[in-house]
Parts: structure tokens; C-alpha cells; sequence
């Protein structure tokens, strides 16, 4: 089923920024610029975000306000970088995290 | 370091409250926020509050936010977001990280206006994506306009849960299950039932066991807990769902507070830890000031008169304006904070558990334990008659703080009188034309327009409608009960779409007339 809300009964038509591409993992994904990167990723059907360094266990969007870091990934090689609220810009590179870094275990 | 006449700590709707004001009497103003965008949790609110005119009554929560950011803004009010605030010392300084910057300010007063922490509760598999914050789901639907999930269980009972149970339900997502430890739903009753007359099944004295799957959520397993919330062997039930939704409370996000210094307690009626503080919210340390949840869970209505009462008590302690004005001020804002604070779920009544209504009705036990109003039940309430014509229905069946219906009929059709938690009446002789204002001004969608017999075996009766597609007229459907079962077919006469109504169109549909008192949504195939 479409993630994305195309017309809401109380909210209408939401504004968004342009759509732009970026990649998850190297795949080519799309989203609009300017909104959450996890907004982009939950639309394009990601539920695990990172996996915990001492058990591997998976890990996903939790609070989406920037406070519980559950769904903190690599961007552009920086980890931690909390998806829920870092803007999507155009040509992003978003890697899974595993543990701190995006090398699988 | 930077100076500033008073430092306000959250953009939310008691924080920019305190800065409007402030800066209309001349005070030099800033206004931190950790968040991308002002206005707290304001702009995820899509339903309409209640309250009285004075609080801004039956506007939805993000045209509020609206009005208070045009308002901050008009008055010249900084707002600086990206910032977090790090740091609260001696002699009110304030250290903020913005960006990658931390920046030093300084403050002759200080209003703390953090709010609160969605709590959390553990079970098996709780940590797997797909179990989620109610918060994260209004944020993610409501701001970001995209789904949590398609199928939704829903833990907890409060106001929280069932107002994100049903924005879910409007942007799409199935609710399958609405669950609550507690013998007894917490939030509005009307909240409640039309959560429950869509469909959604209550499982009250239920939690959850556990949350499966591998990688994330692909179902649930809840079952009954006894009054020592210990599960009970034999009642699991299964449902299969992609999302679970955590609705269990909020606690202050006090921690600047004690950092700063400032006497604390831990008070369970206030949520948690939180400043010991007057009622205008000065806390132990002179010049510094609460106001909205970090002191005391409540909610945006009474924050927004909170932090209006902040604003005044520290303009005042900076000599903006004398004690009279202050006082005067002061009195109107306690007013008004008063008014919102009455009623069964004042928070002096928190904890309490209510048997009948101020006026004497027994509180529906359905209500409380099935999220909806018996059939029986129903004509026990002063908003519910039955006359020959079209007439309003109100099922309004606890003491709230809320009166919009009233100011709504033109025709003199609804009675709430002046003490404004008082159940509202169908006044006896008074002539319904129709025309829905009570049905779109329910900010509890509690009011329905019920024609019982048209004279050809059938009846009519006009619902608030706020789902897409809407149907068309002419359309056939199965009309469903308060409990959210099929009672009987259905077809679409009109749907009524005016700017008056704010986006809650007003559905009419007929049905058999034996049908008229128990049909109460609409559900299409």
C-alpha cells in the first residue's frame, strides 16, 4: 500500500519540496527535499535503520522528534545522524548502520 | 555573551504564549527550540479543541499554532530554532547548542516552557521497528504526510490514544485493536466513541505480551491482566499488524529545572518530576518561570493560558508593568484556567473514579470499559429526546469543559447554561431548521441530526464525516453502531461540505426507521 498520504481530509494536500534522489545502500531512491530523511525512507518501505553493536538486534523509527536515536544511520559517511530529523537533500548517500560505521558485521 | 531581557526555553503553545505576552509590553524577547519548526506539538493537533470562545473552542490545534506564530511574529518575537538548550546556570545563563555552535546568552528572567516526554512501557519485542511512539505517528502522518502502517494496534486509552487512533484512521491506516492495562478508559468519552463507533474493538484490563517478528513488527499478542496487572494464562489474543502505537503517558522535561537549581518533587498528579512553583508558575528561584507541561501534564489549552500568565508574572519582575496590572491581568488569565479545569477530568479529580454526572446521570459503564454508549444507556442523557421533525442528537454523556454546540444553534435548540461542563440539553419546544452547525461545532463529533420518521418507513440521520473519498449521494453502504457493529444498509442522501464547517462535512444518510436511535456511522464497502 502507498505510504505517502495524497490527500488528507483535514490537511489537504500537503506542500512538498521537489522531488529529488538519493541513495539507501547505494539504491537509487526518491524523496522530497527538505523533508525528514526518514519520512523518505518509511515512504520508500525502509523499517530497519540501524542494527545495535553488541547484539545485532534492529532498530527503527521510535519517537521521530530526534530524542530516542533509535533511527540514526550514515549519511554522507557521518554516523549517528538522526534521520527523523535531518532535511533529505538531493544526492544524499544514507547507509544502514551497524553498531557506529556502515560496515556490515 | 548575548543579552536579553527574558529568555523563553520551548516554541511550543505555552512558550510562545509567554513570549506574546511579554513582548507586548516591551520586553526584548527570545525564544529557543531545539525542533526544525515552532509550535511544539500544535502542528500535529488536527482535531478541534474544546473549551469555551476563550480558548479558542472548536478551532483545530494547528490553526491555533497558526495564529500564535503570526501573533509572536507582529510583536517582534525571536524565534531561534535548531537550538537546544543545553545548559541553565547561575544568574540565568543560558548556554545553547545551535548547529554545531554551543553560544553563551544571558537573561534577567527565564521562562521554561520544555514540555514533555511520551513515557514508554516494555514487553517482548519492543525495540523492533515497527513499534512506535503515538507521537512519532502524529508526526510522521500529520506532518510528513506519510503513513506509520497500514494495520495499527493501539496501546493506551488516554486522550493521546484515541485521538491518534483516529487521525490514523483518517489518513488511511486500519486500527485493529485499542488496548488499555487500565479496567477503564482514561481520555474523553466522546473521544472514545467515535473511535469505537468506526469499528475499532476496546480491549480494556489488556496489554501486550509480546510484539512479533524478526527484522520487524508482523504481529501482536495482547491478553487480559487481572487488578494486579498480572496476565492472565488462556487470554492471548493474536492480531496481525505492521505497527504498534505506545500511548502511555507523558512525563515534564524538567531536567533544565533541576539543573538550574530550582526546587523539585515528584508529583504523580503533575506527571513526574517537576519544579515546586505558584500557580502563576515561579518556581524556587526568583526570575525563573514555568509553564505549560514541564510543570504539570495537562494540555495546549491550558498551556497556551499558562504561559500567558508567565509572560505577565516576569514582565512584572522586570518592571515592565506595575503589580496592579499585573494583578488584573493575572485575575482574567485564572479565570479562564479555571474554567478548563473543571469537570470529570479536572486534574483534581485525577485518579478518582467518577460514578455519575453532575447531574446525577450513572456514567455509562459501557463507555468506560467498550469505548461507546449503549442503546439503552443513551436515553438516560439530557442531549437526547425524540420529536416529531429533524432534531439535533447529543450524545454528550460526561462533564467536560466544552460549550461551542451551544453558541452554535441559532436556534436556541441547545442549552449548555453558564457552568460550562454541564451536559447539554435539547431544549424542549425549540424548532431544528437543519442546518448541521452543532453537528460541524462538536469538537467531540457527539452531535448528530436525526430525522426518526420521514414517513416512508425510513430515517435519516446526518453524521460528522472527516475521512476521504467522500461518497457520493446516492451511494449504498452498511450503517454501523455506537459499538461499531452493522446494524443495518445504509444509503448516502447529501454531504454537506461549507467553509463553517472546517473539513467536518456532514454526512446524511437513510435508514429504516426501527434504525434511527442505533445508527451512527457509515462504512463503505
Amino acid at each position: 500500500m502507498e505510504a505517502r498520504i495524497s490527500e488528507h481530509p483535514i490537511l489537504g494536500v500537503m506542500e512538498k519540496g521537489q522531488l529529488v534522489s538519493f541513495t539507501l545502500d547505494g539504491k537509487t531512491v526518491q524523496g522530497f527535499e527538505g523533508e525528514p530523511i526518514a519520512a523518505a525512507l518509511k515512504a520508500a518501505g525502509l523499517m530497519v535503520h540501524r542494527y545495535t553493536a553488541k547484539e545485532h538486534k534492529p532498530r527503527g523509527i521510535f519517537c521521530a522528534i530526534g530524542r530516542c536515536t533509535d533511527c540514526v544511520m550514515v549519511v554522507d559517511g557521518v554516523p549517528n545522524v538522526r534521520t527523523c530529523i535531518t532535511p533529505l537533500r538531493a544526492g544524499m548517500q544514507v547507509k544502514t548502520q551497524y553498531g557506529v560505521s556502515d560496515r556490515q558485521f | 555573551m548575548k543579552r536579553f531581557d527574558l529568555i523563553i526555553v520551548g516554541a511550543g503553545p505555552s512558550g510562545l504564549s509567554a513570549a506574546i505576552e511579554a513582548a507586548k509590553r516591551g520586553l526584548n524577547v527570545v525564544v529557543f527550540d531545539e525542533n526544525e519548526k515552532p509550535g511544539g506539538q500544535l502542528f500535529k493537533q488536527i482535531h478541534k479543541f474544546f473549551g469555551s470562545k476563550e480558548h479558542r473552542a472548536k478551532v483545530r490545534g494547528f490553526v491555533i499554532g497558526q495564529q500564535l506564530l503570526k501573533e509572536a511574529d507582529e510583536l517582534g518575537v525571536k524565534v531561534v530554532l535548531n537550538a537546544t538548550v543545553i545548559g541553565l546556570y547561575q544568574d540565568k545563563e543560558v548556554v545553547v547548542r545551535i548547529g554545531e555552535e554551543v553560544v553563551h546568552y544571558k537573561a534577567d528572567a527565564i521562562v521554561i516552557a520544555t514540555g514533555a516526554a511520551e513515557n514508554m512501557v516494555t514487553f517482548k519485542g519492543w525495540t523492533l521497528p515497527g513499534v512506535i511512539g503515538a507521537g512519532a505517528a502524529q508526526t510522521m502522518m500529520n506532518l510528513h504526510g506519510v503513513k506509520p502502517g497500514n494495520k495499527v494496534l493501539m496501546l493506551g486509552s488516554g486522550n493521546v490514544g484515541l485521538v491518534v487512533s483516529f487521525q490514523l484512521m483518517q489518513c488511511g491506516c486500519e486500527v485493529v485493536a485499542l488496548v488499555d492495562a487500565a479496567p477503564r478508559v482514561g481520555g474523553y468519552g466522546v473521544h472514545a466513541s467515535k473511535v469505537a463507533r468506526c469499528g475499532v474493538p476496546f480491549y480494556l484490563s489488556h496489554t501486550i505480551v509480546e510484539a512479533e517478528g524478526e527484522d520487524h513488527v508482523t504481529g501482536v499478542t495482547i491478553a487480559k491482566v487481572d487488578e494486579k496487572f498480572k496476565f492472565i494464562e488462556g487470554t492471548e489474543k493474536h492480531f496481525d499488524v505492521d505497527t504498534i502505537c505506545l500511548a502511555v503517558g507523558l512525563s515534564p522535561m524538567s531536567q533544565l529545572l533541576k539543573m538550574a537549581g530550582c526546587k523539585m518533587e515528584d508529583n504523580p498528579k503533575r506527571g513526574g518530576q517537576v519544579p515546586i512553583c505558584d500557580e502563576y508558575g515561579r518556581t524556587s528561584i526568583p526570575g525563573v518561570f514555568v509553564a505549560g507541561d514541564v510543570s504539570g501534564i495537562e494540555e495546549a489549552s491550558s498551556a497556551m493560558i499558562e504561559g500567558r500568565m508567565a509572560g505577565v508574572v516576569a514582565s512584572e519582575y522586570l518592571g515592565y508593568i506595575e503589580e496592579k496590572e499585573r494583578d488584573e491581568e493575572l485575575e482574567g488569565l485564572s479565570h479562564a484556567l479555571d474554567g478548563l479545569r473543571q469537570g470529570m477530568f479536572a486534574p483534581k479529580n485525577r485518579g478518582k473514579q467518577i460514578e455519575e454526572t453532575e447531574e446525577g446521570i450513572p456514567i455509562s459503564t459501557n463507555l468506560l470499559q467498550k469505548g461507546y454508549v449503549s442503546d439503552a444507556e443513551i436515553e438516560h442523557f439530557p442531549g437526547v429526546t425524540h420529536v416529531v421533525g429533524v432534531h439535533p442528537v447529543i450524545e454528550c454523556t460526561q462533564n467536560i469543559p466544552c460549550n461551542p454546540c451551544q453558541d452554535a444553534c441559532k436556534k436556541g435548540c441547545i442549552s449548555i447554561g453558564c457552568n460550562i461542563t454541564s451536559l447539554p440539553i435539547a431544549v424542549p419546544g425549540s424548532k431544528c431548521i437543519g442546518c448541521g452547525m452543532c453537528v460541524a461545532s462538536c469538537s467531540g463529533q457527539a452531535i448528530f441530526l436525526v430525522d426518526e420518521d420521514c414517513g416512508d418507513g425510513t430515517a435519516t440521520v446526518t453524521l460528522p464525516y472527516e475521512f476521504l473519498p467522500l461518497p457520493e449521494e446516492g451511494k449504498k453502504g452498511t450503517a454501523l453502531g455506537r459499538d461499531g457493529k452493522p446494524v443495518c444498509e445504509a444509503e448516502v442522501v447529501s454531504i454537506k461540505s461549507a467553509k463553517a464547517f472546517d473539513k467536518t462535512n456532514l454526512l446524511t444518510m437513510r435508514v429504516p426507521k426501527e434504525y434511527a436511535m442505533q445508527a451512527r456511522f457509515i462504512k463503505f464497502a
